[in-house]
């Protein structure tokens, strides 16, 4: 979800400098003493700080091989796929591996991607992860050999490592937990040889996850399941209304609820601490504030959308200028014109935000299912008054994000902090808070997918050629004003705001996108697969009635246009392929229309293309019966995780695309819950059929290109069925 | 001082305790019991899901004056049914989670279903499971594992 895609390091292939590959790896043979550091995040914190772990790998005596991840594992997989690479080239057995979130240190767990800040989004932990993780598989094994060469006398290339057992000819064998001591003695080898793709065991092969045990018997930690010794939890009271202030509050309001401890007031809002929930949100109840909303948003949707309207008459900042759009536009033979509008949409994350924190006098602790180390690690460290590197962050697996949890605002995680800052100035140093959000709080927070308005005009010639395409945008920009403006907002452009539209991959000799950024005061973020959530929706629905202007089959349409995109088009046919296009749909029952609709849509290097096949009934709705999905992501490492990608993602989208709608009126947030934010469930998720094109490419994530074809590929098929042309999400055909 | 008994233990809950505390987060906060999540608070998402005298319950919108003496309640912790293992082995087989705060509801759910009924029809997985949200959208996994699992059991 975070659209920082900087340039990734370039990086050998095979063989690494040894000056890289100590940057990478120093601390590899100090992980293979081992048992220096247990890290669980339900106890205490130790007195004195115990001994760093090495950075990727620690092999233990009891011949557990400990993978030290550095991205959040929120269900897209990482706490397997990262593991997989350090086995891969360690040639462990699955068996034996371990998974361990990373402590937030950029100096050893920095995204590849993002220069020196750690943290996970737009899709790139496989991708940054893919030498950096195999190195340092490879250099643990080579310390493994020339440990068991010493022991044995013999030349450690006459030694065979395989599924965890290194052995030699003459019959001698270990584990890698006996030779753990040893290898730890080691020097770190100056380079190490990756393996040829075609000596896989593991990558591209079928890997189970290494959390599906703990998620399905209860025992996975969550954030929201952190208990320490004398933990509080805290529920804040949030203004009603985005920038409003707190004027004052009543403490004598909670008098005599049971169990409240403390009222403090925190940057947006006031809160309650107590013993427990309950109690916690019975205060909150209770607790009387008086907001001040001089400087507050009192706008509702009809008045964002009537000055959307407004700026989409007129030219924006471009973001994307081939030839002359107008002008081919003004001379085709036939011109058509549409107007797309789309709503805020909630995160909503199965597990409402919150977090842990504990403040003491040089040190601040949090327990949190981190995304965004080092920007939430700066955050805490200025809302506490302490560095950075005094404040420790104890990673846990997240109840999902979809890009929630990496908020440049560091909002819940810093309302955390300053919790356990007012209880510290006020005397009460070293308790550790909970802060917990309810699921009102999280849906009314903020942090919204921007709510967009799109127009797009387009012109064919005689032939049913399109020869112009002007694509305008507008909507609120999710990067201006946080810390990344200065290096993704381009000549006045937010990149995250027309990304899919200005990568259009069909070939149109005039095609201009431009951009307005209006200001709002409705908080935004990103959302899993960001601007494609929106421009895959105008662009291939509007390509699609293109085609149908022209009196073109969709698929055809699209393939001719993409002969400088071969991966969009080998994802787009082998979809078709799959779902027998061009072979009529099984009719519906008596009064039903059956449709068929198609999408295409690349996102951070991910090439994705859908089938949708859909039944509408007498009254006009309609029920997505099955979806095939081709998926283009280079090296699949997990075929089986990309396949739930892709379901997932097309689950989440679907769900948007069906219900989605966060609406303002007078600035009050008029969703709360999943009674009047609907989301998917499982009666009306459809079958899906995963394609993996086969590749050699490294690899390309797979968290968020799931999503943006499904709604365009939805709308289509209802096109087809009923030849209505849905502009507004979320759809309706009423 | 009412008397409850949670996955066979039996729990005095102080007299103290509001009533209205709903049953989740005696689970939760006193009891430590985490498998059962909070996710609405509103019955709307299964997060919670226990078993009460054997019946799966959102425990979110069960108060504890709701709960008679010597009640019955099971969770996810306690779920020692032969149709509660066929389908962890099933969710573990199939990969079914993903970010998993979800799942304990799943399967407190399916293991109900597979209890009251050996072989479930789609129409009826979608029926029992109508009531648990999942946001990472595992429902393909969710329904082949309930299948998965009734097989198992056969």
């Amino acid at each position: 979800m975070n659209p920082m895609r900087m340039r990734p390091r370039e990086l050998q292939a095979g063989t690494i400098t040894r000056r890289t590959f100590l940057k990478a790896t120093a601390a590899t043979g100090a992980g293979l003493t081992l048992g220096l550091y247990v890290h669980d995040v339900g106890a205490q914190a130790p007195a004195t700080p115990a001994p760093q772990p090495n950075a990727f790998i620690r092999i233990g005596t009891d011949n557990t091989v400990t993978v030290i991840v550095k991205h959040l594992e929120m269900g897209q997989g990482t706490f397997t796929g990262l593991p997989t690479l350090v086995a891969e080239e360690l040639d462990a057995a699955w068996s034996q591996i371990r998974a361990e979130g990373a402590p937030a240190d950029a100096s050893r767990y920095n995204n590849l991607y993002w220069g020196p800040s750690q943290g996970t989004g737009g899709s790139t932990a496989m991708a940054n992860s893919f030498e950096q993780y195999r190195q340092a598989g490879a250099a643990a094994r080579a310390m493994l050999v020339a440990a068991a060469a010493q022991q044995w006398g013999v030349p450690a290339e006459s030694i065979e490592v395989k599924a965890g057992v290194v052995s030699h000819a003459n019959g001698k064998k270990a584990t890698f937990g006996q030779l753990a001591d040893a290898a730890a003695k080691q020097p770190v080898p100056a380079s190490v040889k990756l393996k040829d793709a075609k000596d896989f065991v593991l990558i591209g092969k079928h890997v189970p996850r290494t959390d599906s045990k703990a998620k399905s018997n209860g025992t996975a930690r969550f954030t929201q399941d952190v208990k320490l010794p004398d933990m509080l939890t805290a529920v804040v009271a949030h203004p009603p209304r985005f920038g409003a202030r707190v004027k004052s509050f009543d403490t004598d309001s909670v008098t005599g609820v049971p169990g409240v401890r403390f009222v403090v007031g925190v940057p947006n809002g006031v809160a309650v601490v107590a013993t427990s929930f309950w109690a916690a949100k019975k205060g909150r109840d209770a607790l009387k504030v008086v907001w001040d909303e001089a400087e507050a948003f009192k706008y509702s949707n009809a008045d964002i959308m009537a000055e959307y309207k407004k700026l989409a008459a007129t030219p924006g900042k471009v973001a994307r200028n081939d030839g002359d759009a107008a002008k081919a536009i003004d001379g085709a033979a036939k011109k058509f014109e549409a107007a797309f509008e789309f709503p805020y949409l909630a995160h909503a994350a199965m597990e409402p935000m919150n977090c842990v924190a504990k403040l003491g006098a040089d040190r601040c602790e949090i327990w949190n299912g981190e995304q965004f180390h080092t920007a939430d690690q700066a955050a805490v460290a200025r809302t506490v008054g302490l560095k950075p590197e005094q404040v420790f962050i104890n990673q846990v697996y997240a109840g999902g994000s979809f890009g929630r949890r990496a908020n440049p605002a560091s909002d819940f995680v810093v309302e955390a902090a300053a919790v356990a800052k007012a209880l510290a100035v006020g005397g009460k140093p070293n308790i550790p808070v909970k802060l917990v959000w309810t699921r009102e709080d999280d849906m009314k927070g903020g942090y919204y997918r921007p709510a967009y308005l799109h127009t797009i005009r387009a012109g064919l010639d005689a032939n049913g050629n399109i020869v112009g395409w002007q694509h305008r945008i507008v909507g609120q920009s999710i990067l201006t004003g946080t810390p990344f403006e200065p290096m993704l907002v381009k000549n006045g452009v937010d990149g995250t705001s027309v990304e899919g539209a200005s990568t259009l991959p069909y070939t149109i000799p005039n095609l201009a996108v431009d951009l307005h950024s209006p200001s709002i005061g409705v908080p935004v973020l990103w959302w899993r697969s960001v601007g494609s959530t929106h421009t895959a929706y105008s662009t291939e629905t509007f390509i699609d009635e293109l085609a149908a202007a022209a009196g073109k089959d969709p698929v055809a349409f699209r393939v001719a246009l993409l002969d400088k995109h071969p991966r969009h088009r080998a994802v787009l046919e082998l979809a078709a392929a799959k779902a027998d296009w061009g072979k009529p749909l099984a009719p519906g029952k008596a009064g039903e229309k059956r449709g068929r609709g198609v999408a295409v849509h690349e996102s951070f290097k991910t090439y994705v293309a859908q089938v949708a096949e859909v039944t509408v009934d007498k009254d006009g709705k309609f029920k997505v019966d099955r979806v095939v999905c081709a998926v283009d992501c280079g090296i699949a490492v997990n075929p089986d995780n990309v396949r739930a990608q892709m379901e997932g993602g097309i689950g989440f989208g679907l769900s948007a695309a069906l219900y989605g709608a966060i609406t303002v009126k007078d600035g009050v947030v008029e969703q709360s819950n999943f009674h009047d934010y609907p989301v998917l469930r499982i009666g009306e998720m459809p079958a899906v059929d995963v394609h993996i094109v086969p590749s050699t490419e490294k690899p390309t994530g797979v968290g968020e290109p799931g999503v943006p074809p499904i709604a365009p590929a939805v709308a289509n098929a209802l096109a087809a069925a009923t030849g209505k042309r849905i502009r507004n999400l979320p759809l309706s055909l009423a | 001082m009412p008397t409850i008994f949670v996955n066979k233990d039996r729990v005095d809950i102080a007299s103290s305790v509001p009533s209205d505390t709903p049953l989740l987060w005696i689970l939760r906060d006193n009891l430590n019991l985490t498998g059962t999540k909070f996710g609405c608070g509103m019955a709307l998402c299964g997060a919670c899901t226990v078993y009460i005298e054997g019946k799966p319950t959102r425990s979110c919108q069960t108060p504890l004056s709701a709960l008679k003496t010597g009640v019955e309640i099971t969770t996810i912790e306690g779920l020692k049914t032969k149709e509660g293992a066929a389908v962890q082995a099933a969710w573990e087989k199939l990969d079914v989670p993903q970010c998993g705060y979800c799942q304990s509801g799943q399967v407190m759910a399916a293991a109900a279903l597979l209890a009251a009924k050996k072989r479930p029809t789609d129409a009826d997985i979608d029926a029992a499971m109508a009531g648990n949200i999942c946001r990472c959208a595992t429902y393909v996994r969710i329904r082949a594992a309930i299948k998965e699992a009734a097989k198992s059991l056969a």
